[in-house]
């Protein structure tokens, strides 16, 4: 054992001295570089953080090693500007020669790298976006996040068991509140419901009052509310003003609104809040014990929430591709090692669509309740295994 | 219909208080402080962490956001903005934005990116029925202490001995000095003040919309267009723009007008167009005096 | 300086001429400037994503430049020139799919220009009137409100998705951009800035660039003395458009993709930071300053992705503090003090 050790450490060296000594090697073979590009600052700050820090959590934990090779990690801040997360991703390929890029914060993002990850066959691991063309922008475009109408359908479907005729829906004025809005009155309709509105906020919006209040005039049963992460504590904070209760509406929608980092902010208004994602950090399972646990120690006072996660699963997934490729880093290798690749993640069992490169996961149904003094997203019923329902429509038509 | 007139009101009476200062200081020493926005920020920040670590209620958590952000806008004034009252615009422009970016990173670093959530007093959580019309108490609360505010500082102005210093300094420093008006004591006090009230209007705000280290930035746009709407001659000028403005804002989203079978959503033009036209047919603002000099 | 043209303008046409030859003159440091901004294409190839943008920015800011530093009308909107820009060529690239006429980056760049020159236009006799605070607030609002508008026309813009499927075609029919060559793409925008450079210097350099000085010294007198105040502060707005509409173009050309924020605010307040930072009315001080705030930025995110606001925030105060006119301003005192000669162009 310790022998090996020492070789492999005399082997170590030998490479660090050739790379030093010849400027050829500089990109040594056993050393993958994985680029990860994220919104570091900007007003999509929180969902670079977590995603990074769960990164880092997962290299922690299982090493820096996949298929025999090191595995090296570089962050970059692209300020949620897309010609900049574009530069870093042409940057990252042609000069650090990333054999993979990952990361991307909001779907414009992704969007703008898609023809390089296509001209370039390096695949493009997306921890965060939500809005479901993504993945057919590239054929090396692989998601380990969500998709908005995954996540919308199930909460429209128990509104319409639970007896709710007529909706208003809120949501964020971008590509993923616009999925989100389609695919939840589609289905509501679609059972027979009444859309009295659908309303739009916009993206850089401080004050949701008058949006509420209209939906309050129009006395819904239901008020379905969609924003990005980071935004739900100031949109609740005015829900929570306008006592919908009182009035009989139910306000629900997507785990987004009661996003796990800001939740315990929230206070007691959104308690008895229904929303459907396939995220909550109180996910009963052993894996995500032992995941908030870590998380939580590595970065006291952030709670881990499901940007985390899909930045963690997608390390998870790039590690496992590598495993399967034996170090191989060719880039269209990696993705048909990525496609219908399946585990047990902290949010649950997860693969990846081998025909869609999309991933295919649990949805929760969940409730807002307190658990130790802090709030957290109960879940009470699960629809297992569902897959994008924009693509799974798409590919019933053909 | 009342409601959104209520909603829109306590708005602007809340942008009123955040760019007051701003106005103020601007009239006074024809300087642009950009930087404005970090003031309140720092006012906010104050209120969450008294709460949070020190849990002290919001009502203790306003004074003190008052005082430290106006010892702190003194403490900048007499530091750091003293030096650049004689430098050309652009460069004041430049060193505000400046001091910008090193409050949004520094915030960022202190208290993270994660927006920040001030919990309402209880006696102010929830609503109250009048004449069939339901009102957010902590919406009323902000009104009527906004209400209160603006009186006690148009009588300020008007009545007291400083009031009239100052008055006298804004419309021609020049002359005042000349009065044996020490103005340059008057603006550190005024600017110290201003700075104070845009600290209350943080953590005022807060518990309204939540409060994150890009607050400076997002709400910069909000005080230029009250300050250039109102003009920088009075108070009530900013403060009938800052009215003007929350109702109209909250308006436009409320109303989406159908046009041709489709429904126009206006919400974002509203605030521009209004100010656009109003510059155009009056470039001094719409309550601002034309430069008599 | 601007006595002394108008002295040698009524003196005699001839003493005029020479002053004007005087001024256009080029000297050593520009050639060096020049030289060493192509040669990097050939130097740091792999750099040169980050140098396309340098260039773009530069460009743009050259237009703001114009605007601001030689007019006088400060503007913070200029971004809605370089966003509709931006959305002209990357529409009809998308249009041509690749090939013809449409997808050619030289006729986008011509018709970005005329586009955004004629909306220019129009939109300069909005900010012929008031203080610089109100000519701030009503470019400010037109911007808006041109963001607002390309995120409702999202059947045309694509939304806040961004535009899908620009695809440029060669340059000039003869190279193709190819994103493992970013070189390509910087050479092809640093010619197009050098190109519009030598165009504003002249204009600049000429009776309507010595005009529009008089104008933002005194605007009273200049329009005493016989200057067309009004016609000449269109013109010069104008120009600033085209040239911003065309830094837009690059970017969506080079780039191959157009989102919503080339229209954010944001755009149109680093522009501006950055003709500041660099020395208003200058021309250099707009490429310098672009140079200077995007390495300055690339190597602070390089070292700290999370704060590099604060440390350039600092930068910034700094340089007010104790710099006067920006990096031209520390650049030309540091030339006068080497030569022992006056100031730079």
């Amino acid at each position: 054992m310790n022998a090996k050790i020492t070789r492999r450490h005399t082997l170590a060296a030998f490479a660090l001295a050739a790379t030093a000594l010849s400027p050829f090697a500089a990109h040594a073979e056993d050393v993958v570089k994985v680029g990860v590009i994220l919104p570091m600052t900007g007003p999509s700050a929180s969902t670079g953080r977590e995603i990074a820090a769960a990164i880092k959590l997962f290299q922690a934990q299982k090493g820096d090693k996949a298929g025999g090779k090191k595995v090296e990690v570089i962050i970059k801040d692209d300020t949620g500007v897309a010609d900049i997360t574009k530069r870093l991703a042409q940057e990252l390929i042609v000069n650090d020669k990333a054999s993979v890029i990952a990361g991307f914060g909001l779907t414009p993002l992704a969007l703008a790298v898609a023809p390089i990850a296509t001209q370039a066959k390096v695949p493009a691991v997306v921890m965060a976006a939500g809005t479901a063309i993504i993945t057919e922008a590239s054929p090396y475009i692989v998601r380990t996040s969500f998709t908005l109408p995954q996540n919308t359908m199930p909460i429209a479907q128990w509104a319409v068991k639970n007896g709710i005729k007529k909706v208003v829906t809120l949501v964020t004025d971008y590509g993923p509140g616009i999925d989100a809005e389609k695919t939840f009155v589609a289905t509501i309709k679609e059972n027979g419901g009444q859309v009295l509105d659908s309303l739009r906020s916009p993206l850089k919006n401080p004050e949701f009052a008058p949006f509420l209040q209209k939906a309050k005039d129009l006395k819904p049963d239901a008020l379905f509310l969609f924003v990005p992460s980071g935004q739900g504590a100031a949109l609740m904070k005015q829900v929570s003003e306008r006592d919908f209760a009182k009035e009989g509406i139910k306000v629900i929608g997507t785990g987004d609104v009661t996003d796990d980092e800001q939740l315990n902010n929230m206070g007691d208004a959104v308690l008895g809040m229904i929303t459907s994602h396939n995220y909550s950090a109180d996910h009963d399972s052993p894996e995500n014990k032992a995941y908030v646990a870590a998380f939580e120690k590595a970065n006291p006072g952030l709670r881990p929430n499901f940007m985390s996660v899909g930045g963690y699963d997608g390390m998870a997934l790039i590690y496992a591709a590598l495993d399967k490729t034996k170090g191989d880093t060719n880039g269209t290798k990696l993705v048909e090692a990525m496609k219908g690749m399946s585990w047990t993640s902290p949010r649950g069992p997860i693969s990846i669509d081998p025909e869609t490169r999309d991933i295919i996961q649990n949805v929760y149904i969940r409730k807002v309740e307190k658990k130790n003094g802090q709030l957290y997203n109960v879940e009470f019923s699960t629809m297992a295994n569902v897959k994008d329902p924009f693509k799974a429509a798409k590919a019933a038509k053909k | 219909m009342l409601t959104v007139l209520f909603d829109g009101i306590a708005y602007g009476m809340l942008l009123f208080v955040l760019a007051v200062g701003l106005s103020v200081t601007l009239g006074l020493m024809n300087f642009i402080n950009l930087a404005h926005g970090a003031f309140a920020m720092a006012g906010g920040y104050i209120a969450v962490v008294m709460m949070q670590r020190f849990g002290l209620s919001l009502f203790w958590g306003l004074p003190v956001a008052f005082l430290v952000t106006a010892a702190l806008g003194a403490f900048l004034e007499r530091t750091l903005y003293v030096r650049l009252y004689d430098k050309p615009h652009l460069e004041q422009v430049m060193f505000t934005i400046g001091l910008v970016f090193m409050s949004v990173a520094g915030v960022d670093y202190f208290m993270g990116a994660s927006p920040q959530i001030v919990d309402v007093p209880q006696s102010l959580d929830g609503n109250i029925d009048f004449g069939g019309v339901s009102l957010n108490k902590y919406r009323l609360f902000v009104i009527a202490f906004c209400a209160v505010l603006t009186l006690a500082l148009q009588l300020g102005l008007s009545k007291t001995r400083f009031g009239s210093r100052l008055r006298a300094a804004v419309d021609d420093s020049r002359v005042a000095r000349g009065l044996g008006i020490n103005v340059t004591t008057i603006f550190a006090l005024t600017f110290a003040f201003g700075s104070g009230l845009a600290g209350l209007g943080g953590a005022l705000g807060a518990a309204i919309f939540s409060l994150d280290p890009q607050f400076p930035l997002k709400f910069m746009i909000y005080f230029l267009v009250v300050i250039a709407v109102g003009g920088t001659t009075t108070i009530t000028g900013p403060f009938f723009a800052s009215i003007l403005l929350g109702v109209a804002d909250v308006a436009g989203k409320y109303y989406t007008p159908t046009i041709a079978g489709h429904q126009i959503q206006i919400g974002g033009f509203v605030i521009y167009t209004i100010m656009v036209l109003v510059l155009i047919f009056r470039p001094q603002g719409l309550f601002g005096r034309a430069p008599g000099k | 300086m601007i006595d002394t043209a108008l002295h040698a303008t009524t003196g005699g046409e001839s003493r005029a001429m020479a002053w004007f030859a005087e001024r256009a003159k080029w000297r050593w440091p520009e050639f060096a400037l020049w030289i060493a901004a192509f040669a990097l294409a050939f130097v740091f190839p792999s750099r040169s994503a980050l140098f396309n943008e340098v260039a773009i920015l530069a460009l743009f800011a050259l237009s703001l430049d114009i605007v601001l530093g030689y007019a006088g009308i400060v503007s913070l909107g200029h971004g809605a020139f370089f966003g509709l820009g931006a959305y002209v060529a990357g529409l009809l690239a998308k249009a041509g799919g690749g090939a013809g006429l449409y997808s050619d980056p030289t006729f986008g760049l011509l018709v970005a220009a005329a586009v955004c020159g004629f909306v220019g236009y129009l939109t300069s006799f909005l900010v012929l009137r008031g203080a610089d605070l109100t000519r701030l607030m009503v470019t400010l609002g037109v911007a808006l409100i041109f963001a607002e508008l390309a995120n409702r026309m999202a059947w045309l813009t694509g939304g806040a998705d961004g535009l899908q499927g620009v695809l440029p075609g060669k340059i000039l029919g003869l190279v193709e951009f190819n994103f493992m060559h970013p070189e390509y793409a910087y050479l092809y925008s640093l010619s197009v800035l050098f190109i519009l450079f030598i165009v504003a210097r002249k204009v600049i350099n000429s009776p309507f660039g010595v005009s529009l000085r008089a104008i933002k010294g005194n605007a009273l007198r200049a329009g005493a003395i016989g200057i067309n105040v009004n016609r000449r502060l269109n013109g010069a707005y104008t120009m600033g458009a085209a040239y911003a509409g065309v830094a837009g173009a690059l970017l969506a050309q080079t780039t191959a993709f157009v989102s919503l924020d080339v229209l954010e605010f944001h755009r149109s307040a680093d522009v501006m930071l950055i003709v500041i930072f660099g020395g208003v009315g200058t021309l250099y001080g707009a490429i310098v300053g672009a140079a200077a705030f995007k390495l300055l930025y690339d190597l602070l995110a390089a070292a700290t992705p999370q704060y590099w606001q604060f440390w350039l925030g600092l930068i910034l105060v700094l340089l007010v503090l104790f710099v006067r006119g920006g990096i031209m301003g520390l650049v030309s005192g540091l030339y006068a003090r080497m030569t022992g000669k006056g100031e730079t162009p």
